[in-house]
């Protein structure tokens, strides 16, 4: 028999390839664990990549914690291993109140992971957007809602401000938005009805929706919390 | 008979000349490696390894720029660019165009954790005092320097991460396999501040008292140094009150308001002890008749009749030392390097930041009362009457540079409104009701996305080199960067008396300064506003803006992630906590209407550069940048920084 050059290719190229069929790696994590964080079943509204949820397993050397934000509506989710973690939201993250072992320190969750698995998240916000509706009228919209207070007594927090915020796409905060209207803590008469109207700037290019959230900002507290996602259609 | 002969000649040298001992070949000192003993005999080596040590100190804006160090620093960062965050600067080069893009800063900005140079000080002082050759004198002085830098380099590091672990001593591994006892805590944020203001009253006195010593460190370096840190430590006492989530409980973050006062008269009597004339003849620098080059010149002037600058990074042409910030950022119409130019330009809000002479704040105006443009003959007529740093500071529209005015204009507003303009200099176009073409917009800018050239109105002027060929790459420049210079020292000690509820202390102090930028009616009565406004003037591009703001915990207030509306730009200026997020620009059209007496004038418009499309974003986990789980990990000792 004679040999030709691709024949030897071929060869090569089987005996590379059956003798690299060999388990060289970990798996990859596979198991799930995603949930949402509310207040008796409301919604809590963040800005995105903001809040941390910070995940810990221990006993495997290095220390450092897998995080895994929240997303606008307060929805995680993770790809973690089997096993044993610890779960926190780091101390004064969140425009919410945590479980506290003692004071400042918040308390820590155990988690077992063994495959997927749902885990909601209970806090309680110092404020909360409410029943808040949109209208438009010659291109401004005008949002009216409510800002109830959840937490009173000595931990109660004041309002900084309040913003109407629009933007093109679903992320709507204050970094993301191509449109705004504030009212200061202040100035707000009644949070059983506060209005705010923004313009809606010449979208380029046109489109005939905008996403629309309302925000609200505790003096005192970095994250802002947030009345739930709108698409509103402008004509 | 002969050939025998010579071949046992030769075997006879062979074997004598192999016989040599052992020791005596293989024992050879190497060449490229200075022994320790060796290194310490010799004042001249001694001072070539502190040279080192003096290379290797850290600045938050530095004129050669930063070279990559992971995981802080990712990539090289050159120079000019380590200048023109916060709003005050817009960078004209698209490839930096993040810097005014990004909704905010990562944990990780600015931090450092250089242990290997705190180690390498500690070694030094340890073999230095060892060193038995060396002249009492020499010893003295090597040792005091090495602290001072050390020290100084810990107020790097509390400024940037809080309370460091503070590792005095060479640590040594004795292969034992367990390296607890080399894992130190965190220090509280207080006591780093506290060895910084002990090591400088130590060493205060063992370095030379010499007003003409400006590159190496003394008495009067150490007293500014300290002077400054016990300011930052009690402005953190008294204003991280406002802030207690920016804390941690153990104190590595954070300072008890209580300490405030102690630390405020720290501050107040080092800096009275430079200003007495106590470490040397330090004053104000007033050479030159105008006072915006003169002010310029401070930067400049490295001779012994600048009495201002304390202590510099210096540079020198041809020796390997330069820095390349006068070529990245040059005019391009008198580029030396084509390309090369124009990157740094100040934004509207610092320029309009500048006072007017009678101690008044106002914006740059553009308007008249009715709302109708003002009219200007020349473009440095919008600027006249204003805090003479101005001029020193920003290279104005039609300022001169190296003899050649600045071609800073965006095209023809024409009498119907419209503007004609073009995306080039180059690109020529007809004037209605002409038919030649000529020049609509200026050679320096302003055009959007038109890199190396003014795109916000402005250039920099503070350290532009002025000498010929500076703008050359293969020359380069050698304008020092100042660390210390007097006229913080009086600022310092303003705003310490001011504290210290000693108003009248701080009016004779801060109106020096004022003074001699041609704010000649005095302030009475100064406040925190003026004090806050007049660091961000005389010191803006100093690398004092961010560590300013956040001992003072203005940065989430002024940075607050909003955008800003012209009104809200030409408002309230001179207020602490008005909003800067984003870097505005001033553009200049010539106006073109043959029937009025306007025609030929100059008119400006309020912009924001397109590439502006974010807003700074200072959060308080920014107050203290990131410790990498890697730190984290190699030393459970240390604790993590707060809302990070």
């Amino acid at each position: 028999m004679q040999f030709k050059y691709q024949h030897i290719i071929l060869l090569l190229a089987v005996v590379l390839g059956t003798a690299s069929c060999k388990k060289d790696n970990y798996e990859a994590p596979s198991s799930t664990l995603k949930g949402r964080i509310m207040y008796n079943g409301e919604e809590i509204g963040l800005e995105y990549n903001q809040v941390p949820i910070e995940l810990y397993q221990p006993g495997f050397g290095k220390v450092g914690a897998i995080t895994a934000p929240l997303a606008q509506d307060g929805t995680y989710s993770s790809l973690l291993f089997d096993g044993d973690y610890k779960m926190i939201i780091p101390a004064s993250q969140g425009p919410f109140q945590w479980r506290e072992t003692t004071p400042g320190v918040r308390d820590t969750l155990a988690v077992k992971m063994s495959g997927n698995q749902t885990l909601d998240l209970q806090a309680t916000p110092y404020f909360l957007i409410r029943a808040a509706t949109y209208r438009v009228n010659s291109g401004a919209i005008t949002a009216t809602f409510r800002a109830d207070q959840i937490i009173t007594g000595t931990s109660a927090k004041t309002i900084e401000r309040i913003n109407l915020y629009i933007n093109k796409t679903q992320f709507v905060s204050g970094a993301d938005n191509i449109s705004n209207a504030e009212i200061a803590g202040t100035a707000i008469l009644n949070p059983a009805a506060i209005t705010l109207t923004a313009t809606v700037p010449t979208i380029s290019p046109a489109q005939n929706y905008v996403f629309v959230r309302v925000g609200l900002k505790i003096s005192g507290v970095e994250d802002m919390i947030f009345s739930p996602l709108q698409k509103i259609t402008t004509n | 008979m002969n050939k025998i002969y010579i071949l046992s000649l030769v075997a006879v040298l062979l074997m004598t000349g192999a016989c040599k001992k052992d020791s005596d070949f293989l024992d050879v000192p190497p060449k490229q490696v200075i022994p320790e003993e060796t290194a310490f005999s010799d004042p001249a080596l001694v001072l070539s390894v502190l040279g080192d040590l003096y290379n290797r100190q850290r600045d938050f804006s530095t004129l050669d720029g930063q070279p990559e160090e992971l995981p802080y620093i990712v990539g090289d960062q050159p120079g000019w660019r380590s200048f023109a965050d916060f709003s005050e600067a817009f960078p004209s080069e698209n490839g930096s165009n993040f810097l005014v893009q990004r909704t905010g800063w990562d944990f990780l900005e600015w931090g450092i954790w250089n242990y290997a140079y705190i180690r390498d000080l500690n070694l030094f002082i340890q073999r230095a005092t060892a060193a038995t050759k060396l002249q009492e004198a020499d010893k003295t002085r090597f040792i005091a320097e090495a602290r001072f830098l050390r020290a100084n380099f810990y107020f790097e590091m509390v400024k940037r991460m809080g309370g460091v672990p503070l590792i005095t001593e060479p640590l040594t591994y004795d292969y034992s396999g367990v390296v607890t006892n080399l894992q130190t805590p965190r220090a509280k944020e207080s006591e780093v501040y506290d060895f910084v203001i002990s090591e400088a009253e130590a060493i205060k006195t063992k370095l030379p008292t010499d007003a003409s010593q400006k590159s190496r460190a003394t008495k009067a370096a150490a007293l500014a140094m300290e002077s400054r840190a016990a300011l930052y430590a009690g402005s953190i006492a008294k204003y991280g009150a406002t802030t207690p989530q920016v804390s941690t409980p153990g104190n590595e973050v954070g300072i008890p308001s209580a300490m405030a006062t102690a630390y405020y008269t720290k501050s107040l009597t080092a800096a009275e002890e430079i200003i007495n004339g106590s470490a040397g003849a330090y004053q104000l620098y007033k050479v030159l008749p105008d006072l915006s080059d003169n002010f310029a010149a401070i930067f400049l002037d490295k001779s012994s009749v600048n009495q201002e600058s304390i202590w510099i990074e210096d540079f020198k042409v041809n020796s390997g030392k330069v820095h390349g910030f006068t070529v990245n950022n040059q005019p391009f119409s008198s580029s030396d390097e084509g390309l090369d130019a124009g990157r740094l330009n100040p934004s509207l809000n610092i320029v309009e930041a500048f006072e007017k002479l009678d101690n008044t704040y106002a914006p740059i105006a553009t308007k008249d009362a009715n709302g109708d443009p003002m009219y200007y003959t020349n473009q440095l007529d919008a600027f006249a009457g204003r805090d003479a740093r101005l001029a020193g500071t920003v290279l104005l529209p039609n300022a001169t540079f190296k003899g050649k005015n600045v071609d800073i204009w965006a095209g023809y507003q024409l009498a119907d409104g419209s503007i004609l303009t073009s995306d080039d200099a180059g690109r020529l176009k007809p004037l209605p009701g002409t038919n030649v073409n000529i020049q609509v917009v200026g050679k320096d800018g302003t055009v959007n996305g038109q890199e190396f050239r003014s795109q916000s109105g402005f250039y920099i002027r503070k350290y532009l080199d002025p000498q010929v060929g500076s703008g050359r790459r293969g020359r380069q420049s050698d304008v020092a960067f100042i660390r210390y210079r007097y006229s913080e020292v009086l600022l310092n000690a303003a705003e310490a008396a001011f504290e210290l509820g000693r108003t009248s202390v701080a009016d004779g102090y801060i109106n020096q300064v004022r003074a001699r930028a041609g704010l000649t009616t005095p302030l009475s009565g100064v406040t925190f506003d003026r004090i806050v406004h007049e660091r961000r003037v005389e010191l803006v591009f100093e690398g004092h803006t961010l560590f300013d703001m956040k001992r003072w915990r203005l940065a989430h207030r002024v940075w607050d992630g909003g955008s800003m509306s012209v009104n809200e730009l030409v408002s309230n200026i001179g207020s602490s906590t008005k909003r800067n997020t984003q870097p505005y620009a001033l553009w200049s059209y010539k106006y073109y209407n043959p029937a009025s007496p306007n025609n030929g004038k100059w008119i400006f418009k309020e912009v924001l550069p397109s590439a502006v499309t974010g807003a700074n974003r200072f959060q308080f986990g920014n107050y203290y940048s990131l410790i990498t789980n890697d730190i984290l990990s190699a030393n459970p000792k240390i604790v993590k920084q707060p809302n990070q």
